[in-house]
């Protein structure tokens, strides 16, 4: 590049320059994490919350968002904590327990090829059954407590723990597993200290796949029967015709999930840095 | 070169296996001994059985026909005086360099002392490594990930060390270099190497011995003595004694081949 002695060219470069730091900035700025998506939500409400005011749009068919910001005054502050608390420990207690049965049963799977034949079929049959169908009948058979809809909630969770984890206790490189042979280790601390680390990447995505689902199977359940929850809540809200208050319950659940999910994500961060996917230090 | 007892020994040794598509004969009357702290390299066309030497000398695999026996004992199970190095470094991922090398012995036994501590930080130095024993093995290099790896090998002070084509993954000159690095540790401490590779040069440069296998099913077809003096080095990779025995193995390899 040749330098311009000439007045006039270096400061039409200064403007250049100027006007280059300023689309770096925009460009920047514009790559900002979360900022694209938080402009289109924004966007999207303020269309949304326009076309209800301008096309009169009944509250049962869409409520605007301003309504169904006023659908959370419709009951206490400690009524919404007793519901969402209803709801999330049932999520959480089936979600455990989901993992407490899945995990035993991956390595089952993982470790024989006779077993894995024999149960997989009816893990399918399981997991091809609608759990908004059998719901019901599971609470006939178990009553009106917690532990029906715990049942539910397993039920939802756990066919993607199970395989995604049977598919990581697989995916360990042979070599290890022959080094631990060669070894003469016993099983236990192959599978402790060799597959299950090398499973975590594929436990955590199942982990943060049924998180999501365990409140799903948490508001199925509240659905057929429950006095409590945010399930009972939306169901009991639409039977009173206060669409704005079930969306109000809706919101809740779907903060709950992504809040859940988020944890889920942070814990594996935290404690298995090294499983998530590749980002050069 | 080396003397004594048969630190190796395969007498009449078959392989087959059962695959979805019948029976495949890897290996057919191997006769061969290896002695007491020899080098012996492995050379052969791909699929022609040279890692089911090897496993069968760790007692990973039982043979189908003949023995194999180490230190005048049948091979039945895997031994605890064998260590082995594979082609790819495989460490575990989540485990820094030094809890890396002692992963065997946490592995078998459970536990693993101050002292076990410091015997992996002396062998992290022998193969140049120090001062990398709290990196995680993303951090380092493929040459250096399988520095660790022969570290790992060599933890339990084993006799034997069994290397299926350590090096084969590596760049060029990182190979040479690791190659080098390897007879250095071997010369300190002498041990029983069966060494597998593709390359006819690193054979040479490296081995007491050679041993040529042929194609499926997998039998020994020549059995050469590397006759280079030792310490050999980069010196030892122009010499005109190694071009002739490169030579030969290349054309003994190629006329199969054709």
């Amino acid at each position: 590049m040749t330098m311009s002695d000439t007045s006039e060219a270096s400061s039409s470069n200064a403007q250049r320059e100027e006007g280059l730091t300023w689309r770096l900035a925009a460009r920047r700025a514009f790559h900002a994490p979360g900022l694209l998506p938080a402009t289109t939500f924004i966007l999207v409400l303020l269309v949304w919350e326009a076309s209800c005011r301008l096309f009169e749009i009944p509250t049962f068919v869409l409520p605007a968002p301003s309504r169904i910001l006023g659908g959370f005054d419709s009951i206490a502050v400690a009524r919404w904590i007793d519901h969402v608390w209803a709801t999330l420990r049932v999520a959480l207690i089936g979600y455990i327990a989901s993992i407490a049965i899945a995990l035993p049963i991956a390595v089952l799977l993982a470790r024989s090829e006779i077993l894995s034949r024999a149960i997989y079929p009816i893990l399918v049959v399981v997991q091809s059954t609608p759990v908004v169908a059998v719901a019901p009948i599971i609470i006939v058979a178990l009553g009106s407590g917690d532990l029906p809809r715990v049942v539910i909630t397993c039920l939802i969770t756990f066919f993607p723990l199970v395989v995604s984890t049977t598919t990581g206790l697989m995916a360990t490189p042979p070599e290890l597993i022959e080094l631990s042979r060669s070894l003469r280790a016993p099983i236990i601390r192959e599978i402790t200290q060799i597959r299950f680390p090398y499973a975590v990447p594929y436990i955590f995505s199942a982990l943060r796949i049924s998180v999501t689902l365990a409140v799903i199977g948490a508001v199925v359940a509240e659905f057929v029967a429950a006095d409590k929850g945010i399930g009972y809540f939306i169901q009991f809200s639409t039977s009173m015709f206060q669409v704005q208050q079930a969306w109000a319950g809706l919101v809740v659940l779907v903060l709950l999930s992504l809040i859940l999910f988020q944890i889920v994500t942070l814990a594996q961060r935290i404690w298995f840095p090294w499983s998530l996917p590749k980002e050069r230090t | 070169m080396a003397s004594g007892p048969a630190a190796i020994r395969f007498s009449g040794v078959g392989q087959v296996f059962a695959t979805g598509a019948g029976a495949l004969e890897a290996l057919r009357g191997v006769e061969t001994s290896i002695a007491r702290h020899e080098f012996v390299a492995v050379l052969g066309p791909s699929g022609c059985g040279k890692s089911t030497l090897l496993r069968l000398v760790a007692g990973l695999l039982r043979p189908t026909r003949g023995a194999v026996e180490v230190f005048d004992l049948k091979v039945t199970e895997p031994r605890d005086d064998i260590g082995i190095v594979f082609q790819k470094p495989t460490l575990l991922p989540w485990a820094n360099v030094e809890d890396n090398i002692v992963f065997p012995l946490r592995h078998k036994t459970g536990r693993v002392d101050a002292q076990d501590r410091e015997r992996a930080r002396a062998l992290l130095a022998k193969v140049g490594l120090a001062g990398f024993e709290e990196r995680l093995p993303a951090e380092l290099s493929g040459g250096m990930q399988q520095r660790v790896g022969i570290a790992r090998a060599l933890l339990m002070n084993p006799d034997i060390l069994l290397m299926d084509e350590p090096f084969s993954a590596l760049d060029a000159l990182t190979r040479e270099e690791m190659g080098f690095e390897l007879l250095r540790i071997w010369e300190a401490q002498p041990k029983t190497v069966l060494f597998i590779t593709h390359s006819i040069s690193e054979a040479v440069l490296l081995a007491d011995r050679v041993l040529v296998m042929s194609e499926r099913p997998g039998r020994v077809i020549e059995d050469l003595a590397i006759e280079i003096d030792r310490p050999r080095g980069i010196e030892t990779s122009n010499d005109k004694v190694m071009h002739d025995y490169v030579g030969h193995l290349r054309s003994l390899l190629l006329k199969r081949a054709a």
